[in-house]
């Protein structure tokens, strides 16, 4: 579904991710961990359209996405969520989860000048849509509440609510069990579950071991931009090139 | 007497923001619509009218303005431009000047069509830039649009500008001298102003202005194009002011660079920092008491002084009337006269 095609991407003397093959299959929920600095979220900033690529390829459904414009990139399916929350803090909860639909909606100019009774109806189905995705990330009590006030986890749940409604085939999650307590996490590694359920592809950049072993598929390593491993979870915890990198003796 | 118009109508507003009930705020707008159209039948003073039709253009602007500035956060401090644009589309195509005698209804769609295409033309480069940078671009725009209707004296009569403008007439009668004209075309021009600014508060692309104000990247990652939906808010906010340059070329007769100088823009953009920024009931206050200040106070407390026997000018000092009035908003309340729960919180937050 995603592939990248010996990626690269220097910063000037540094090189963030270097000549990166990866591949993500449909269905799946991969996750790519490594010390900080590996990479990972150059890689996410490069799939999702931040950056481009010094070198190399990036396709999604054999499309080569890397040259397109980052709106362009999400109206194709890929979402994603930020590592320090983005969200729109002073729009309400559901207007969060609106916004993110915007690629789906067809209201033209005069629709919104005019409010004509195509956007009526388009507004209310998108509406409900967007109630049910609140629902869906266990927020349905606060739709009308700011982003800003809600509370932390609440807030990240509100971001995978909100880049779900852009309804993707691929999830990028960038490290969404950040700050999180053990139950918020047990709740996330549900909701990460529930999400395939639903027949979106995840991949996921995780510092929390527990929940990268409990949800993955496939883990792939990065250390100093190169892929060092990957495998399923009981490959990566027995790799000793992962231990030495990355993970240590703590969980080996 | 002018005061209870102005007082009025701030009071409906003000009044009309903090009733809960929706259908009571509507009830409540009608019935100043409804006596604003009715005031000329019992009140015939023409200056009562011509300060008041200026107070309209001004609301017309300031509506214009809060969709660029108040509702996708884009700074624009040359919007003057746009009123330019507007007005020397009257006068170029309604006077002696090339001998076109265009009916005003025609132009008002064509000046407002002009004046969005200027919008996207100005807005185009700008689209990288945010915040301070933007400002500064808009400014120079807000400067060259007066400076080329200046130096292209063939067309434009120079600095002296062009006159003797076509009277408007509707079915046939002409405007003539009277003001009240002009102030109905006003009304109906707020009233489609608004209602077109309403409708894009609670829309697709009002939700997407939000979204680019709060986080421009967060939003293009949510699949908003950030490029379109910033030139639609260059192009309806500039649309606004294209229509208010029309009647007010028509009302003076006249049009000259300097009516159109940065000053202008800085009194607009007071409007809405005074008003409430991004709130539409905020910004039309904004305006009228502006312009009150403006158009009835200074040139009142001028006779008063001269009737003390004192020789001063106040409307010299209007823009350090601005400055005072705006400096206490900052201190005292930051978020404006009329703010939106939004802007409200924000800098609520912003304090905390």
């Amino acid at each position: 579904m995603l592939r990248l095609e010996r990626v690269s991407k220097r910063f000037g003397e540094l090189i963030a991710v270097n000549e990166l093959s990866l591949s993500v299959a449909a269905g799946s929920i991969s996750a790519i961990i490594g010390p900080n600095g590996a990479g990972k979220s150059t890689l996410f900033n490069m799939v999702s359209g931040i950056y481009r690529p010094s070198a190399g390829e990036i396709f999604f459904e054999d499309a080569r996405i890397d040259v397109w414009p980052t709106h362009r990139i999400a109206a194709a399916g890929i979402a994603r969520t930020f590592q320090n929350i983005r969200l729109f803090s002073f729009m309400a909860a559901i207007d969060n989860v609106l916004a993110g639909e915007d690629s789906h909606l067809h209201a033209r100019l005069w629709d919104s000048l005019l409010h004509t009774p195509r956007q009526r109806r388009e507004e209310k189905a998108a509406r409900e849509r967007a109630r049910e995705l609140l629902r869906f990330v266990g927020l349905e009590g606060v739709a009308e509440t700011y982003a800003r006030n809600l509370p932390y986890g609440s807030q990240r749940r509100l971001e995978i609510a909100r880049a779900l409604a852009s309804r993707p085939k691929l999830l990028l999650l960038d490290e969404p069990a950040a700050g999180m307590n053990p139950r918020e996490k047990g709740e996330l590694a549900d909701l990460v579950a529930a999400i395939r359920e639903r027949g979106i592809t995840v991949l996921l950049i995780e510092h929390d071991m527990g929940l990268v072993m409990r949800v993955s598929d496939e883990i792939t390593v990065l250390d100093y931009g190169e892929r060092i491993a990957r495998g399923t979870p009981a490959e990566i915890r027995n790799d000793p090139r992962v231990i030495a990198a990355y993970l240590g003796t703590a969980v080996a | 007497m002018i005061y209870a118009y102005f007082l009025i109508a701030i009071a409906v507003v003000v009044v009309a923001q903090r009733l809960p009930d929706k259908r009571a705020k509507r009830a409540l707008f009608l019935a100043l619509g409804i006596a604003l159209l009715c005031a000329p039948l019992f009140d015939r003073n023409d200056a009562t009218f011509n300060v008041l039709a200026d107070a309209g253009i001004f609301v017309l602007l300031a509506l214009g303005l809060n969709i660029v500035v108040g509702f996708a956060g884009l700074l624009d401090l040359g919007y003057a431009a746009f009123f330019a644009i507007g007005a020397y589309t009257y006068a170029m195509m309604a006077s002696p000047q090339f001998n076109l005698h265009l009916p005003f209804w025609l132009l008002l769609f064509l000046a407002a069509a002009f004046a969005s295409a200027f919008g996207i033309i100005l807005g185009a480069p700008t689209l990288r830039l945010r915040g301070d940078y933007l400002a500064i671009v808009t400014l120079g725009f807000g400067e060259i649009v007066p400076q080329i209707f200046q130096n292209l004296t063939k067309y434009t009569g120079g600095p002296n500008g062009i006159g003797a403008l076509d009277f408007p007439s509707f079915f046939g009668r002409s405007f003539g001298q009277s003001t009240i004209p002009y102030y109905y075309v006003v009304l109906a021009l707020i009233a489609l102003a608004l209602f077109f600014a309403y409708n894009l508060r609670d829309s697709r692309l009002g939700r997407a202005w939000m979204a680019i104000r709060e986080d421009e990247l967060a939003a293009r990652h949510m699949g908003i194009n950030t490029t379109a939906v910033k030139l639609a808010a260059f192009a309806l906010g500039a649309s606004f002011s294209g229509l208010a340059g029309v009647v007010f070329a028509a009302k003076l007769s006249l049009v000259s660079p300097d009516l159109f100088q940065f000053q202008v823009s800085v009194l607009i953009v007071s409007m809405l920092v005074l008003g409430g920024m991004g709130n539409i009931p905020g910004v039309v206050v904004g305006a009228l008491v502006l312009v009150l200040v403006n158009n009835v106070v200074l040139p009142q407390a001028n006779t008063i002084a001269a009737s003390a026997g004192l020789h001063v000018d106040f409307g010299n000092y209007h823009f350090f009337i601005y400055g005072a009035i705006l400096v206490g908003i900052m201190l005292f309340r930051p978020e404006g006269l009329l703010p939106s729960r939004q802007r409200k919180e924000e800098l609520h937050h912003a304090a905390a």
